[in-house]
Protein backbone atom coordinates (compact mmCIF):
# COMPACT_ATOMS: atom_id res chain seq x y z
CA UNK A 1 0.00 0.00 0.00
CA UNK A 2 2.58 2.21 0.97
CA UNK A 3 4.67 1.56 -2.76
CA UNK A 4 1.29 2.30 -4.41
CA UNK A 5 0.93 5.52 -2.64
CA UNK A 6 4.14 6.60 -3.54
CA UNK A 7 4.06 5.73 -6.74
CA UNK A 8 1.14 7.81 -7.41
CA UNK A 9 2.49 10.65 -5.91
CA UNK A 10 5.92 10.18 -8.20
CA UNK A 11 3.56 10.02 -11.25
CA UNK A 12 1.33 13.02 -10.14
CA UNK A 13 4.27 15.00 -9.93
CA UNK A 14 6.35 14.02 -12.86
CA UNK A 15 3.23 14.66 -14.76
CA UNK A 16 2.91 18.27 -13.22
CA UNK A 17 6.48 18.64 -14.37
CA UNK A 18 5.72 17.32 -17.79
CA UNK A 19 3.08 19.45 -18.72
CA UNK A 20 4.54 22.19 -17.18
CA UNK A 21 7.57 22.02 -19.32
CA UNK A 22 4.88 21.60 -22.14
CA UNK A 23 3.39 24.74 -21.63
CA UNK A 24 6.66 26.93 -21.35
CA UNK A 25 7.49 25.21 -24.78
CA UNK A 26 4.01 26.26 -26.44
CA UNK A 27 4.58 29.59 -24.87
CA UNK A 28 8.23 29.89 -26.15
CA UNK A 29 6.52 29.12 -29.60
CA UNK A 30 3.70 31.34 -29.15
CA UNK A 31 5.92 34.44 -28.26
CA UNK A 32 7.65 34.15 -31.42
CA UNK A 33 4.57 33.14 -33.71
CA UNK A 34 1.61 35.30 -34.89
CA UNK A 35 -1.15 35.71 -34.15
CA UNK A 36 -0.86 37.64 -30.93
CA UNK A 37 -3.44 39.22 -29.31
CA UNK A 38 -2.03 43.19 -29.05
CA UNK A 39 -4.56 44.57 -26.53
CA UNK A 40 -4.55 41.79 -24.00
CA UNK A 41 -0.79 42.39 -23.77
CA UNK A 42 -1.09 45.86 -23.29
CA UNK A 43 -4.04 45.20 -20.13
CA UNK A 44 -1.99 42.54 -18.65
CA UNK A 45 1.39 44.83 -18.87
CA UNK A 46 -1.13 47.52 -16.91
CA UNK A 47 -2.72 44.53 -14.59
CA UNK A 48 0.44 43.37 -13.27
CA UNK A 49 2.69 46.45 -13.85
CA UNK A 50 0.73 49.52 -12.98
CA UNK A 51 -2.12 47.36 -10.31
CA UNK A 52 1.13 45.90 -8.52
CA UNK A 53 2.96 49.43 -7.91
CA UNK A 54 1.04 50.29 -4.63
CA UNK A 55 1.90 46.68 -2.80
CA UNK A 56 5.51 47.26 -3.90
CA UNK A 57 5.99 50.84 -3.04
CA UNK A 58 4.80 50.35 0.52
CA UNK A 59 6.64 47.11 0.81
CA UNK A 60 9.88 48.71 -0.27
CA UNK A 61 9.64 51.72 1.46
CA UNK A 62 8.79 49.89 5.11
CA UNK A 63 11.72 47.17 4.16
CA UNK A 64 14.33 49.75 3.70
CA UNK A 65 12.88 51.74 7.05
CA UNK A 66 13.30 48.62 9.16
CA UNK A 67 16.79 47.46 7.76
CA UNK A 68 18.19 51.00 8.66
CA UNK A 69 16.62 50.82 11.70
CA UNK A 70 18.00 47.02 12.40
CA UNK A 71 21.07 47.82 11.24
CA UNK A 72 21.86 50.90 13.10
CA UNK A 73 21.70 48.74 16.03
CA UNK A 74 24.30 46.33 15.12
CA UNK A 75 26.59 49.19 13.15
CA UNK A 76 26.67 50.61 16.57
CA UNK A 77 28.20 47.71 17.98
CA UNK A 78 31.28 48.52 15.88
CA UNK A 79 31.40 52.42 15.42
CA UNK A 80 30.14 52.22 11.86
CA UNK A 81 26.81 53.77 11.68
CA UNK A 82 27.74 56.22 9.10
CA UNK A 83 27.91 53.12 6.74
CA UNK A 84 24.59 52.41 7.09
CA UNK A 85 23.72 53.88 3.19
CA UNK A 86 26.10 51.05 1.88
CA UNK A 87 24.08 48.35 3.87
CA UNK A 88 20.81 49.43 2.74
CA UNK A 89 21.77 49.52 -0.42
CA UNK A 90 23.76 46.52 -0.92
CA UNK A 91 20.97 44.44 0.37
CA UNK A 92 17.91 45.94 -1.09
CA UNK A 93 19.71 46.33 -5.02
CA UNK A 94 21.18 42.32 -4.97
CA UNK A 95 18.70 40.33 -2.46
CA UNK A 96 15.80 42.09 -0.70
CA UNK A 97 14.41 44.32 -3.94
CA UNK A 98 13.77 41.29 -6.30
CA UNK A 99 12.95 38.63 -3.77
CA UNK A 100 10.36 40.84 -1.32
CA UNK A 101 9.21 42.15 -5.08
CA UNK A 102 8.54 39.10 -6.70
CA UNK A 103 7.17 37.70 -3.17
CA UNK A 104 4.51 40.19 -3.60
CA UNK A 105 3.94 39.99 -6.79
CA UNK A 106 2.81 36.14 -6.04
CA UNK A 107 0.52 36.98 -3.69
CA UNK A 108 -1.10 39.53 -5.54
CA UNK A 109 -0.84 38.43 -9.84
CA UNK A 110 0.01 34.35 -9.29
CA UNK A 111 -2.84 34.30 -6.97
CA UNK A 112 -5.39 36.49 -9.59
CA UNK A 113 -3.82 34.72 -12.26
CA UNK A 114 -4.65 31.03 -11.15
CA UNK A 115 -8.23 31.97 -10.10
CA UNK A 116 -8.86 33.93 -13.00
CA UNK A 117 -7.66 30.89 -15.30
CA UNK A 118 -9.12 28.10 -13.03
CA UNK A 119 -12.60 29.80 -13.23
CA UNK A 120 -12.26 29.80 -16.93
CA UNK A 121 -11.54 26.21 -16.79
CA UNK A 122 -14.35 24.93 -14.47
CA UNK A 123 -17.13 27.15 -16.22
CA UNK A 124 -15.77 25.85 -20.05
CA UNK A 125 -14.43 29.01 -21.27
CA UNK A 126 -11.06 27.54 -21.93
CA UNK A 127 -12.78 25.17 -23.99
CA UNK A 128 -14.95 27.37 -25.65
CA UNK A 129 -12.24 29.71 -26.39
CA UNK A 130 -10.43 26.63 -28.33
CA UNK A 131 -13.84 26.09 -29.67
CA UNK A 132 -13.79 29.48 -31.33
CA UNK A 133 -10.36 29.23 -33.01
CA UNK A 134 -8.41 30.74 -29.70
CA UNK A 135 -5.25 28.97 -28.62
CA UNK A 136 -5.57 29.69 -25.04
CA UNK A 137 -1.34 29.94 -24.96
CA UNK A 138 -0.99 32.54 -27.03
CA UNK A 139 -4.41 34.40 -25.47
CA UNK A 140 -4.38 33.91 -22.03
CA UNK A 141 -0.48 32.75 -21.14
CA UNK A 142 1.75 35.12 -23.59
CA UNK A 143 0.51 38.08 -22.51
CA UNK A 144 0.76 37.47 -18.24
CA UNK A 145 4.09 36.29 -18.68
CA UNK A 146 5.23 39.07 -20.95
CA UNK A 147 3.82 41.49 -18.64
CA UNK A 148 5.48 39.33 -15.67
CA UNK A 149 8.56 39.30 -17.03
CA UNK A 150 8.92 43.14 -18.15
CA UNK A 151 7.31 44.69 -15.55
CA UNK A 152 9.12 42.53 -12.76
CA UNK A 153 12.57 44.34 -13.01
CA UNK A 154 10.73 47.43 -13.59
CA UNK A 155 9.03 47.02 -10.25
CA UNK A 156 12.19 46.21 -8.41
CA UNK A 157 14.22 49.02 -9.44
CA UNK A 158 11.22 51.05 -8.11
CA UNK A 159 10.67 48.50 -5.55
CA UNK A 160 14.79 49.43 -4.50
CA UNK A 161 14.70 52.90 -4.94
CA UNK A 162 12.13 53.58 -2.46
CA UNK A 163 13.65 51.28 -0.34
CA UNK A 164 17.02 53.38 -0.01
CA UNK A 165 14.60 56.44 0.23
CA UNK A 166 12.85 54.67 3.41
CA UNK A 167 16.52 53.81 4.57
CA UNK A 168 17.22 57.81 4.36
CA UNK A 169 14.28 58.67 6.05
CA UNK A 170 15.60 56.53 9.35
CA UNK A 171 18.84 57.05 9.09
CA UNK A 172 18.80 60.71 8.71
CA UNK A 173 15.62 61.13 11.56
CA UNK A 174 16.26 58.03 13.80
CA UNK A 175 19.75 57.89 13.66
CA UNK A 176 20.86 61.29 12.95
CA UNK A 177 23.23 60.25 9.78
CA UNK A 178 23.84 63.17 7.43
CA UNK A 179 22.18 63.15 4.21
CA UNK A 180 24.97 63.76 2.70
CA UNK A 181 27.18 60.88 4.45
CA UNK A 182 24.36 58.40 3.79
CA UNK A 183 23.73 58.99 -0.34
CA UNK A 184 27.84 58.69 -0.73
CA UNK A 185 28.00 55.55 1.46
CA UNK A 186 24.88 54.51 -0.84
CA UNK A 187 26.58 55.35 -4.36
CA UNK A 188 30.09 53.56 -2.50
CA UNK A 189 28.50 50.15 -2.10
CA UNK A 190 27.41 49.89 -5.91
CA UNK A 191 29.70 47.85 -8.21
CA UNK A 192 28.38 46.88 -11.48
CA UNK A 193 28.34 43.41 -10.50
CA UNK A 194 25.63 44.08 -7.90
CA UNK A 195 23.52 46.14 -10.51
CA UNK A 196 23.49 42.96 -12.94
CA UNK A 197 22.39 40.70 -9.89
CA UNK A 198 19.63 42.78 -9.03
CA UNK A 199 18.70 43.39 -12.42
CA UNK A 200 18.99 40.04 -13.69
CA UNK A 201 17.21 38.11 -11.20
CA UNK A 202 13.58 39.69 -11.38
CA UNK A 203 13.82 38.74 -14.99
CA UNK A 204 13.71 35.07 -13.76
CA UNK A 205 11.71 35.67 -10.98
CA UNK A 206 8.94 37.17 -12.93
CA UNK A 207 8.82 34.52 -15.34
CA UNK A 208 8.58 31.53 -12.72
CA UNK A 209 5.52 33.43 -10.56
CA UNK A 210 3.88 33.72 -13.81
CA UNK A 211 3.97 30.65 -15.72
CA UNK A 212 3.76 28.34 -12.47
CA UNK A 213 0.29 30.46 -12.10
CA UNK A 214 -0.62 29.69 -15.49
CA UNK A 215 0.18 26.36 -15.37
CA UNK A 216 -1.40 25.34 -12.02
CA UNK A 217 -4.54 27.76 -12.90
CA UNK A 218 -5.24 25.96 -16.60
CA UNK A 219 -4.86 22.35 -14.53
CA UNK A 220 -7.88 22.96 -12.33
CA UNK A 221 -9.96 21.05 -11.61
CA UNK A 222 -13.09 20.53 -9.37
CA UNK A 223 -15.21 23.38 -9.93
CA UNK A 224 -15.52 26.23 -7.18
CA UNK A 225 -13.32 24.24 -4.51
CA UNK A 226 -11.00 23.29 -6.86
CA UNK A 227 -10.15 27.01 -8.01
CA UNK A 228 -9.61 27.62 -4.18
CA UNK A 229 -6.95 25.08 -4.12
CA UNK A 230 -5.47 25.72 -7.41
CA UNK A 231 -5.42 29.76 -6.02
CA UNK A 232 -3.55 28.71 -2.61
CA UNK A 233 -1.45 26.11 -4.92
CA UNK A 234 -0.57 29.37 -6.94
CA UNK A 235 0.97 30.73 -3.98
CA UNK A 236 2.54 28.53 -2.00
CA UNK A 237 4.06 26.67 -5.39
CA UNK A 238 5.31 30.52 -6.70
CA UNK A 239 6.20 31.46 -2.93
CA UNK A 240 8.86 28.19 -3.10
CA UNK A 241 10.18 28.61 -6.30
CA UNK A 242 10.54 32.59 -5.49
CA UNK A 243 13.37 31.63 -2.93
CA UNK A 244 14.91 28.59 -4.41
CA UNK A 245 14.99 30.06 -7.59
CA UNK A 246 16.53 32.90 -6.18
CA UNK A 247 19.27 31.25 -4.75
CA UNK A 248 20.47 29.25 -7.48
CA UNK A 249 20.68 32.22 -9.50
CA UNK A 250 22.63 34.43 -7.04
CA UNK A 251 24.99 30.83 -7.17
CA UNK A 252 25.15 30.76 -10.86
CA UNK A 253 25.68 35.10 -10.62
CA UNK A 254 27.88 35.06 -8.42
CA UNK A 255 29.77 31.97 -10.14
CA UNK A 256 29.66 34.03 -13.46
CA UNK A 257 30.10 37.59 -12.49
CA UNK A 258 32.91 37.66 -9.38
CA UNK B 1 -15.63 14.18 -57.38
CA UNK B 2 -13.56 15.80 -54.97
CA UNK B 3 -14.36 16.38 -50.95
CA UNK B 4 -16.13 19.32 -50.89
CA UNK B 5 -18.48 18.65 -54.04
CA UNK B 6 -19.60 15.64 -51.91
CA UNK B 7 -20.36 17.47 -49.29
CA UNK B 8 -22.24 19.74 -51.33
CA UNK B 9 -24.61 17.80 -52.45
CA UNK B 10 -28.00 16.79 -50.40
CA UNK B 11 -27.98 14.13 -48.00
CA UNK B 12 -23.71 14.62 -47.80
CA UNK B 13 -22.65 13.43 -44.23
CA UNK B 14 -20.86 16.13 -42.10
CA UNK B 15 -19.89 14.01 -39.20
CA UNK B 16 -18.97 10.52 -39.06
CA UNK B 17 -17.86 8.72 -35.99
CA UNK B 18 -16.90 4.66 -36.35
CA UNK B 19 -16.12 3.00 -32.93
CA UNK B 20 -15.35 5.74 -30.99
CA UNK B 21 -13.88 4.94 -27.54
CA UNK B 22 -12.66 7.01 -24.56
CA UNK B 23 -11.49 6.32 -21.10
CA UNK B 24 -10.15 8.43 -18.38
CA UNK B 25 -7.76 6.44 -16.18
CA UNK B 26 -9.66 3.26 -15.62
CA UNK B 27 -13.43 4.73 -16.21
CA UNK B 28 -14.62 3.65 -19.77
CA UNK B 29 -16.56 6.65 -21.02
CA UNK B 30 -17.49 5.61 -24.28
CA UNK B 31 -17.11 2.14 -24.88
CA UNK B 32 -17.54 1.97 -29.25
CA UNK B 33 -19.94 4.77 -30.06
CA UNK B 34 -21.03 5.29 -33.97
CA UNK B 35 -23.07 7.43 -36.29
CA UNK B 36 -23.45 10.02 -38.71
CA UNK B 37 -25.11 13.34 -38.93
CA UNK B 38 -26.06 14.24 -42.49
CA UNK B 39 -26.32 17.53 -44.09
CA UNK B 40 -29.20 20.22 -42.92
CA UNK B 41 -30.15 17.13 -40.48
CA UNK B 42 -30.54 17.10 -36.24
CA UNK B 43 -29.03 14.25 -34.30
CA UNK B 44 -30.48 14.62 -30.54
CA UNK B 45 -28.50 12.30 -28.27
CA UNK B 46 -30.43 11.41 -25.06
CA UNK B 47 -28.69 9.59 -22.01
CA UNK B 48 -28.32 9.53 -18.80
CA UNK B 49 -26.04 11.92 -16.52
CA UNK B 50 -22.32 10.20 -17.07
CA UNK B 51 -23.17 8.48 -20.24
CA UNK B 52 -21.09 10.57 -22.74
CA UNK B 53 -22.73 12.41 -24.23
CA UNK B 54 -21.07 15.49 -23.88
CA UNK B 55 -18.13 14.07 -24.57
CA UNK B 56 -18.60 12.61 -27.56
CA UNK B 57 -19.48 16.37 -28.40
CA UNK B 58 -15.83 17.13 -27.32
CA UNK B 59 -14.16 14.46 -29.54
CA UNK B 60 -16.04 15.85 -32.61
CA UNK B 61 -14.58 19.36 -31.39
CA UNK B 62 -11.77 18.64 -31.12
CA UNK B 63 -11.20 19.11 -27.32
CA UNK B 64 -10.75 16.26 -26.57
CA UNK B 65 -8.82 12.87 -28.35
CA UNK B 66 -10.61 9.76 -28.83
CA UNK B 67 -8.15 6.62 -27.42
CA UNK B 68 -9.54 5.09 -30.71
CA UNK B 69 -11.83 5.34 -33.58
CA UNK B 70 -12.54 7.51 -36.19
CA UNK B 71 -14.06 10.62 -36.31
CA UNK B 72 -14.60 12.58 -39.80
CA UNK B 73 -16.39 16.42 -39.78
CA UNK B 74 -16.52 17.58 -43.26
CA UNK B 75 -14.30 15.66 -44.91
CA UNK B 76 -11.49 15.81 -42.29
CA UNK B 77 -10.26 12.99 -39.61
CA UNK B 78 -10.44 15.25 -36.55
CA UNK B 79 -9.02 12.49 -34.81
CA UNK B 80 -5.87 12.57 -36.64
CA UNK B 81 -5.34 16.29 -36.86
CA UNK B 82 -2.87 18.91 -34.57
CA UNK B 83 -4.77 21.78 -32.53
CA UNK B 84 -3.44 24.26 -35.07
CA UNK B 85 -5.22 21.95 -37.97
CA UNK B 86 -8.07 21.32 -35.84
CA UNK B 87 -8.81 25.27 -35.84
CA UNK B 88 -9.85 25.16 -39.81
CA UNK B 89 -12.34 22.52 -39.02
CA UNK B 90 -13.59 25.01 -36.20
CA UNK B 91 -14.16 27.77 -38.16
CA UNK B 92 -17.42 25.50 -39.99
CA UNK B 93 -18.42 24.27 -36.34
CA UNK B 94 -19.71 26.14 -33.43
CA UNK B 95 -20.92 24.68 -29.68
CA UNK B 96 -22.80 25.82 -27.56
CA UNK B 97 -21.31 24.91 -23.80
CA UNK B 98 -23.86 23.40 -21.04
CA UNK B 99 -24.66 27.12 -18.74
CA UNK B 100 -23.32 29.04 -21.91
CA UNK B 101 -19.48 29.32 -20.96
CA UNK B 102 -19.62 33.14 -21.90
CA UNK B 103 -16.57 35.08 -21.33
CA UNK B 104 -17.67 36.65 -18.17
CA UNK B 105 -14.86 40.05 -18.03
CA UNK B 106 -16.45 40.81 -22.19
CA UNK B 107 -19.94 42.26 -22.99
CA UNK B 108 -22.55 40.82 -25.06
CA UNK B 109 -21.54 42.42 -28.22
CA UNK B 110 -17.64 41.65 -27.43
CA UNK B 111 -18.84 37.46 -26.32
CA UNK B 112 -20.80 37.43 -29.60
CA UNK B 113 -18.74 39.00 -31.96
CA UNK B 114 -15.48 37.23 -30.14
CA UNK B 115 -14.12 35.07 -32.97
CA UNK B 116 -15.41 37.54 -35.74
CA UNK B 117 -13.13 40.12 -33.83
CA UNK B 118 -10.50 38.47 -32.61
CA UNK B 119 -9.54 35.59 -35.32
CA UNK B 120 -11.16 37.67 -38.52
CA UNK B 121 -9.96 40.57 -40.88
CA UNK B 122 -13.29 41.81 -40.89
CA UNK B 123 -14.01 45.25 -40.59
CA UNK B 124 -15.36 46.48 -36.77
CA UNK B 125 -18.10 48.64 -38.46
CA UNK B 126 -19.17 44.94 -40.46
CA UNK B 127 -18.66 42.72 -37.22
CA UNK B 128 -20.62 45.16 -35.66
CA UNK B 129 -23.55 44.72 -38.14
CA UNK B 130 -23.10 41.11 -37.70
CA UNK B 131 -23.94 41.44 -34.15
CA UNK B 132 -26.54 42.84 -33.75
CA UNK B 133 -28.50 41.04 -36.52
CA UNK B 134 -27.51 37.83 -35.12
CA UNK B 135 -29.07 38.95 -31.57
CA UNK B 136 -31.73 39.99 -33.30
CA UNK B 137 -32.42 36.88 -34.52
CA UNK B 138 -32.25 35.50 -31.18
CA UNK B 139 -34.39 38.53 -30.28
CA UNK B 140 -31.51 39.65 -27.65
CA UNK B 141 -30.66 43.11 -29.18
CA UNK B 142 -31.54 45.30 -26.40
CA UNK B 143 -29.09 43.44 -24.32
CA UNK B 144 -25.71 44.06 -26.75
CA UNK B 145 -24.11 46.26 -24.22
CA UNK B 146 -24.88 44.25 -20.43
CA UNK B 147 -22.35 41.81 -19.22
CA UNK B 148 -23.78 38.20 -19.24
CA UNK B 149 -23.60 38.22 -15.27
CA UNK B 150 -26.89 40.81 -15.68
CA UNK B 151 -28.44 38.08 -17.59
CA UNK B 152 -30.84 35.42 -16.85
CA UNK B 153 -30.10 31.85 -17.45
CA UNK B 154 -32.27 31.59 -20.47
CA UNK B 155 -31.07 34.36 -21.80
CA UNK B 156 -26.83 33.59 -21.44
CA UNK B 157 -28.18 30.27 -23.52
CA UNK B 158 -29.12 32.22 -26.23
CA UNK B 159 -26.48 35.01 -25.78
CA UNK B 160 -24.17 31.65 -26.19
CA UNK B 161 -25.98 30.61 -29.72
CA UNK B 162 -25.66 33.77 -30.86
CA UNK B 163 -21.88 33.71 -30.37
CA UNK B 164 -21.97 30.30 -31.71
CA UNK B 165 -24.29 31.11 -34.76
CA UNK B 166 -22.21 34.64 -35.46
CA UNK B 167 -19.57 33.31 -37.43
CA UNK B 168 -22.30 31.44 -40.18
CA UNK B 169 -21.16 27.23 -39.29
CA UNK B 170 -22.80 25.24 -40.78
CA UNK B 171 -22.53 22.85 -38.16
CA UNK B 172 -24.20 23.19 -34.46
CA UNK B 173 -23.07 21.31 -31.27
CA UNK B 174 -25.72 21.88 -28.65
CA UNK B 175 -23.99 20.85 -25.05
CA UNK B 176 -27.88 20.57 -22.47
CA UNK B 177 -28.22 24.06 -23.79
CA UNK B 178 -31.76 23.90 -22.03
CA UNK B 179 -31.12 22.05 -18.67
CA UNK B 180 -31.85 23.81 -15.51
CA UNK B 181 -34.22 26.01 -17.55
CA UNK B 182 -37.75 26.64 -17.03
CA UNK B 183 -39.91 25.30 -19.82
CA UNK B 184 -41.16 28.11 -21.01
CA UNK B 185 -37.71 29.74 -21.01
CA UNK B 186 -36.40 25.96 -22.68
CA UNK B 187 -38.86 26.68 -25.52
CA UNK B 188 -37.64 29.67 -26.55
CA UNK B 189 -34.09 28.26 -26.60
CA UNK B 190 -35.53 25.27 -28.74
CA UNK B 191 -37.20 27.85 -31.35
CA UNK B 192 -33.64 29.07 -31.61
CA UNK B 193 -32.37 25.55 -32.41
CA UNK B 194 -35.19 24.86 -34.53
CA UNK B 195 -34.74 28.21 -36.26
CA UNK B 196 -31.33 27.93 -37.01
CA UNK B 197 -32.18 24.49 -38.54
CA UNK B 198 -34.94 24.80 -40.87
CA UNK B 199 -34.32 28.96 -41.93
CA UNK B 200 -29.88 28.62 -41.23
CA UNK B 201 -29.79 25.51 -43.22
CA UNK B 202 -27.31 24.56 -39.84
CA UNK B 203 -26.60 20.38 -39.32
CA UNK B 204 -26.89 20.04 -35.71
CA UNK B 205 -26.10 17.36 -32.91
CA UNK B 206 -28.48 18.34 -29.75
CA UNK B 207 -27.41 16.81 -26.00
CA UNK B 208 -29.50 16.91 -23.98
CA UNK B 209 -31.86 14.35 -20.94
CA UNK B 210 -34.62 16.70 -20.83
CA UNK B 211 -37.21 14.52 -23.26
CA UNK B 212 -40.24 17.28 -23.40
CA UNK B 213 -36.93 19.39 -25.48
CA UNK B 214 -35.92 16.68 -27.53
CA UNK B 215 -39.37 15.69 -28.75
CA UNK B 216 -40.10 19.31 -29.02
CA UNK B 217 -36.99 20.24 -31.67
CA UNK B 218 -37.73 17.10 -34.07
CA UNK B 219 -41.80 17.45 -34.24
CA UNK B 220 -41.68 21.18 -34.87
CA UNK B 221 -40.39 22.74 -37.92
CA UNK B 222 -40.00 26.83 -38.90
CA UNK B 223 -40.99 28.80 -41.60
CA UNK B 224 -40.75 32.04 -42.80
CA UNK B 225 -44.51 33.75 -43.48
CA UNK B 226 -44.94 36.12 -46.21
CA UNK B 227 -44.46 39.07 -44.09
CA UNK B 228 -41.40 37.83 -42.79
CA UNK B 229 -42.30 36.26 -39.62
CA UNK B 230 -40.47 33.35 -37.89
CA UNK B 231 -43.55 30.83 -37.22
CA UNK B 232 -42.93 27.29 -35.29
CA UNK B 233 -44.90 24.83 -36.89
CA UNK B 234 -45.50 21.24 -36.38
CA UNK B 235 -43.24 19.23 -38.60
CA UNK B 236 -43.92 17.37 -41.64
CA UNK B 237 -43.69 13.85 -41.60
CA UNK B 238 -40.69 14.56 -43.80
CA UNK B 239 -38.92 17.16 -41.51
CA UNK B 240 -39.59 15.07 -38.41
CA UNK B 241 -37.44 12.21 -40.17
CA UNK B 242 -35.03 14.48 -40.75
CA UNK B 243 -34.19 14.68 -36.71
CA UNK B 244 -33.43 11.41 -35.34
CA UNK B 245 -32.55 10.15 -31.67
CA UNK B 246 -29.89 8.55 -30.32
CA UNK B 247 -29.68 6.73 -26.95
CA UNK B 248 -26.02 6.27 -24.95
CA UNK B 249 -26.21 3.63 -22.32
CA UNK B 250 -23.04 2.77 -20.59
CA UNK B 251 -20.64 4.54 -23.61
CA UNK B 252 -23.02 2.43 -26.23
CA UNK B 253 -25.44 3.33 -28.55
CA UNK B 254 -28.23 1.61 -27.92
CA UNK B 255 -30.81 2.93 -30.10
CA UNK B 256 -31.07 5.25 -33.06
CA UNK B 257 -34.21 5.89 -34.89
CA UNK B 258 -36.37 8.76 -35.70
CA UNK B 259 -39.44 10.08 -33.10
CA UNK B 260 -41.69 7.68 -33.90
CA UNK B 261 -38.98 4.39 -33.39
CA UNK B 262 -38.48 5.59 -30.38
CA UNK B 263 -41.79 6.35 -28.66
CA UNK B 264 -42.68 2.80 -30.08
CA UNK B 265 -39.56 1.17 -28.99
CA UNK B 266 -40.34 -2.14 -26.51
CA UNK B 267 -37.08 -1.99 -24.72
CA UNK B 268 -37.17 -1.71 -21.09
CA UNK B 269 -34.55 0.41 -20.61
CA UNK B 270 -35.84 2.84 -23.19
CA UNK B 271 -39.43 3.00 -21.48
CA UNK B 272 -37.85 3.71 -18.14
CA UNK B 273 -36.10 7.01 -19.72
CA UNK B 274 -39.28 8.03 -21.25
CA UNK B 275 -41.74 7.44 -18.63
Amino acid sequence: MPVTYLEGRLKHAALEVQEYVRLLGATCRAVVTRPRYGHDIVEQFDVIGVGSLTVVLLTGFFTGAALASQSGLTLDQFGGRAVVGRLISASMIKELGPVLTALMLTGRIGSGIAAELGSMVVTDQIFALRALGTDPVRKLVVPRVLAGVLMAPVLTIISDFVGIVGGWLVSRYQLQVASGVYWSSVTEALYTQDVWMGLVKPFVLGFAIVTIACHVGLRTQGGTQGVGRATTAAVVAGSVAVIAVDFFVTQLLIKLMY
Amino acid sequence: MTAAEILAEPGAPVIVCDHVRLSFDEKVVLKDVGFTLIKGHTKIILGASGSGKSTILKIITGLLRADSGVVWVNGARVDQLSEREMMAVRADMGMIFQEGALFDSLTVRENVGYKLYEETDMPIAQVDRRVEEVLGFIGLGEFIHRMPSELSGGQRRRVAIARAMAFKPRILLYDEATTGLDPITATTVDDEIIKLRDLEDVSSIVVTHQLRDAFYIATHMAVRAPDGRVEILPASPDKERQAEFIMFRDGLVCFEGDADALRQSTDPYLRTFLS
